[in-house]
Order: structure tokens, then C-alpha cells, then sequence
């Protein structure tokens, strides 16, 4: 199958010796280079520091009485 | 706390009453794209944020993305590509930055604001999602009959399809506050397309062990002849919640959306779906959303090992078996005895006995979800 691949990529620098740190530390594990598991990291760090930055949804009072009195009538409260 | 909703934000696409009107009657005089089952399941869900953060059908970039990288575009996880097909004499008419209107069962159901209209290669997308191009595949073969164009943009939900199962139909911002007001802090999300026997009930009793509440999600929808019928799912829950579950350790509800059977991207897929209902915890089994042998009986475990931003905690828990020596249901893990004593629950083999009109043993199913599938006629799609 012909490759279609249009993700777009770029070009971050790191300290070569932090580059050469995590190419050994990576040896034998899963992680087939140094940017693959620079991508890993990245994700889970920024995804909890998502986390922690969204605020919740608000559903308005109104609603959530609506919704309350659905679950009541459903037999789930 | 529930998880937060995929993305951030849960979406609603819903409109409001004073809206509706307007909008039916602006619907009526719009070019019309005709849904199947499965595409206006695709409609309620992405409207009232089961599909969060989708606001509308994928346009190319993050179909590309999802194919290739198993993402959107902005980097989250997504790993099936939802998307409207189209054939090209329906958008004849249409051209990118128009409105059209949804139609399902001859009314209209939603508008959808046209962003991208774009060919896709079928086996491409059957060779990625499915990683195989098998027609024998019942994945597969469904996309390969879908129409030759896709179109993406933002949709808004004018009209509710009417759900069988309203009685047991929850939306995420439902279910979420359901969680809180039992103050649910740990949610595991159990998905299925079965009925349950004994493993089933197994492996969603440990799962419930370490958590505060237990959320069984069956799909109902297109599934593939030879699985139950979705009232049958239903009613057999029913019956094993009623006998065998603490009263309020467990939430039932069905999710009407379709089985795609993609094994590993599906198991994340399920996963997104049911953090955005509040879940914290997602229980993965063996082979999950698999089919045939097109999948190794754990690599839907493996897949999660790519996603350290997913969200949602994986709970793989072991296949369980009934052992002789044991006297009940183990597993692999906690059970030292040979195969020999080891009796395995096979979905095949349960469903071979019922279409005999045999009673599968006690150790196997339970008598009361025994006696509701024998009490169908027809059982099986």
C-alpha cells in the first residue's frame, strides 16, 4: 500500500549529552529512538499539566435540576 | 472526581427549544444527505459529547492523522477516524462553506456545516483501522460498501431520534452527575456487545473490588449476524444486575453506536468513549473488539502502552475460568491447577448450546440470564 503520510513534523533542539543520556537509558526497551521517547514524555507531562489548567463545565443549575429529575423518573436515583 | 472529558470540554451540539423551530423549517429547504442507522447514531453522540472534542464529522486533516498517527490533529488521542460518507451525485449541489441538512428515517435531524468535501481510499482506511483488507472481515466489509466521498464539518442536532431503550439511555452529562451524586470518585467502565456469563461477571466483580462504582455500557446498533440481539443484552443484564449486584455499585445504560470489530484501535477508541461519560477506569479484555483471529488475544492490552495521555486508566484484567479443584471462578494468576480442571467460558461454545435449546450450566451462565436468552425465539442477529 503506497504510503499517504501528511503528518507534519518539526525540529526541537536538546543538549547533546542530555541526548546521549536517554538514547542509553532506552537500550533494550521499547523505544526504537531518542524521539520517540522525547514524544512519550512530553505527552504525558503536558497532558496532566492539562489537566490540571482546564476548569470544569459548567452546566447550568436549571439544567442540572432537569437532569436530576430524568435520572429520578428513570429509576437510577 | 470523573474523569474530565476528552479534550477538555464536554461538547453539546444540541439546540435549544426556542432554536429548533427555526432551524426544522431552514432544514426542510436545505440539500439533504440521507443517514443509515449507523451515521445517525454518529449524529446523537457527537451532539451530546460522547464523541468529545469531535464537533462534526472529520474533516482531512484529522482523518489523516487518525489514520497515520492515531490522533487528531491537535495531538489527542483518536484512534477510529468518524467520518460521512456521501456518494457523489448527493453533494452534487454543494460546495464547501454550505449548510445541508441530515436526514434520518425522512425527517431531518441535524445540519451540518460543509468545511472539506474529500475522496478517500477505502482499503487504505480498511488496511489501518482493521490492518487488513480481508472482506471476510466484517469491518472491512462494511466499509468497503460505504460511498465514495466524505465530507467533514460541525453539525448541530435539531431533532432527537427516538431510542428503544430510552429507558436505559444515558448521556455523559447525565451520567457524570450521577457519578458525583453517588459519590463515585473511581469509575470502571465495563464495554460489551454479549451477553454476560460467568467470565463477564468475573472480571467486572474485580474490577469493582478496587473501585467505587461499576458503569456496564453495552452497545446496541449494527453488529455482525451471529452476536445477541441487542434486546437480549439488555434484558439478560437486567436480570444478572437484579440477582447478583450490590444495588448501588453498579450503572447500566446502552450506548447506540456501531461495533466496528478493529480490535486494538477500537479498545482505545471505547476507552475515549467512556472517559467522556465519566469513567476513570476502563476495563480491557481479552481479544477486546476483536474478531476471528485477525488480532493476538492481547494486543488491545499492548496498544495502551502508546497512549500515556489517554486520560482514562486501563484495567486489564486476566480471562477467567471456572477450576474444578478451585471451585469457582479464577484465573490464571491465582489458580495453580492443571488445564485439565480448568473450565473455559466460551462465548462460541454458549452461544452453540442455545441455538441447540440447551440450558448452559450454572457454572458457565447464570440460570436467570440463562432463562432470558432461552426465552427469545431468536437470540442472534
Amino acid at each position: 500500500m503506497a504510503d499517504q503520510r501528511k503528518i507534519k513534523y518539526t525540529t526541537v533542539s536538546i543538549p547533546i549529552s542530555l541526548y546521549e543520556r536517554i538514547r542509553k537509558l532506552i537500550e533494550g526497551t521499547g523505544f526504537t529512538s531518542v524521539s520517540q521517547f522525547v514524544v512519550y514524555v512530553l505527552r504525558e507531562v503536558i497532558s496532566e499539566m492539562e489537566e490540571e489548567k482546564i476548569r470544569s463545565d459548567s452546566i447550568s443549575e436549571e439544567e442540572k435540576k432537569a437532569i436530576i429529575e430524568r435520572l429520578k423518573r428513570l429509576g437510577y436515583i | 472526581m470523573v474523569s474530565r472529558p476528552h479534550g477538555g470540554k464536554l461538547i453539546d451540539r444540541t439546540v435549544s427549544s426556542s432554536r429548533r423551530e427555526r432551524l426544522l423549517d431552514e432544514a426542510r429547504e436545505l440539500p439533504r444527505i440521507i443517514l443509515n442507522s449507523s451515521l445517525a447514531a454518529d449524529v446523537m453522540n457527537i451532539a451530546h459529547g460522547v464523541y468529545s472534542p469531535l464537533e462534526g464529522f472529520m474533516n482531512k486533516e484529522d482523518y489523516e492523522h487518525v489514520l497515520e498517527e492515531m490522533r487528531l490533529s491537535n495531538d489527542l488521542p483518536w484512534t477510529i477516524p468518524i467520518v460521512l460518507d456521501v456518494d457523489k451525485k448527493e453533494i452534487s449541489d454543494v460546495k464547501e462553506g454550505d449548510d445541508v441538512a441530515l436526514y434520518y428515517n425522512n425527517s431531518p435531524i441535524a445540519l451540518l456545516r460543509v468545511e472539506e468535501i474529500y475522496k478517500w481510499d477505502k482499503k487504505r482506511y480498511a488496511f489501518k483501522v482493521f490492518r487488513t483488507i480481508d472482506p471476510e472481515h466484517p469491518g472491512v466489509f462494511k466499509t468497503m460498501k460505504r460511498k465514495e466521498m466524505l465530507v467533514g464539518g460541525p453539525i448541530d442536532l435539531i431533532s432527537e431520534i427516538p431510542e428503544p431503550f430510552e429507558k436505559f439511555r444515558l448521556w455523559p452529562k447525565e451520567t457524570r452527575i450521577l457519578f458525583e451524586l453517588k459519590g463515585w470518585k473511581t469509575i470502571a467502565a465495563f464495554q460489551t456487545r454479549n451477553v454476560p456469563h460467568r467470565g463477564h461477571e468475573y472480571v467486572q466483580k474485580a474490577a469493582l473490588t478496587f473501585v467505587d462504582g461499576l458503569f456496564i455500557n453495552p452497545l446496541v446498533g449494527w453488529k455482525k449476524p451471529g452476536d445477541y440481539k441487542d434486546e437480549v443484552i439488555v434484558e439478560a443484564y437486567q436480570a444478572l444486575i437484579k440477582n447478583y449486584y450490590p444495588k448501588d455499585a453498579v450503572v447500566f445504560s446502552v450506548l447506540r453506536m456501531e461495533m466496528r470489530y478493529a480490535g486494538p484501535r477500537e479498545a482505545i477508541f471505547h476507552a475515549i468513549v467512556r472517559k467522556n461519560f465519566g469513567a476513570t477506569h476502563f476495563i480491557v479484555g481479552r481479544d477486546h473488539a476483536g474478531v476471528g483471529n485477525y488480532y493476538g488475544p492481547y494486543e488491545a492490552w499492548e496498544i495502551f502502552k502508546e497512549f500515556p495521555d489517554l486520560g482514562i486508566t486501563p484495567l486489564f484484567v486476566r480471562e477467567a475460568f471456572y477450576c474444578k479443584k478451585c471451585g469457582g471462578m479464577v484465573n490464571e494468576k491465582i489458580c495453580p491447577h492443571s488445564e485439565k480442571y480448568r473450565i473455559r467460558m466460551s462465548g462460541t461454545k454458549i452461544r452453540e448450546m442455545i441455538r441447540r435449546g440447551e440450558r448452559p450450566p450454572e457454572y458457565m451462565m447464570r440460570p436467570e440470564v440463562a432463562e432470558v436468552v432461552l426465552r427469545h425465539p431468536n437470540p442472534f442477529v
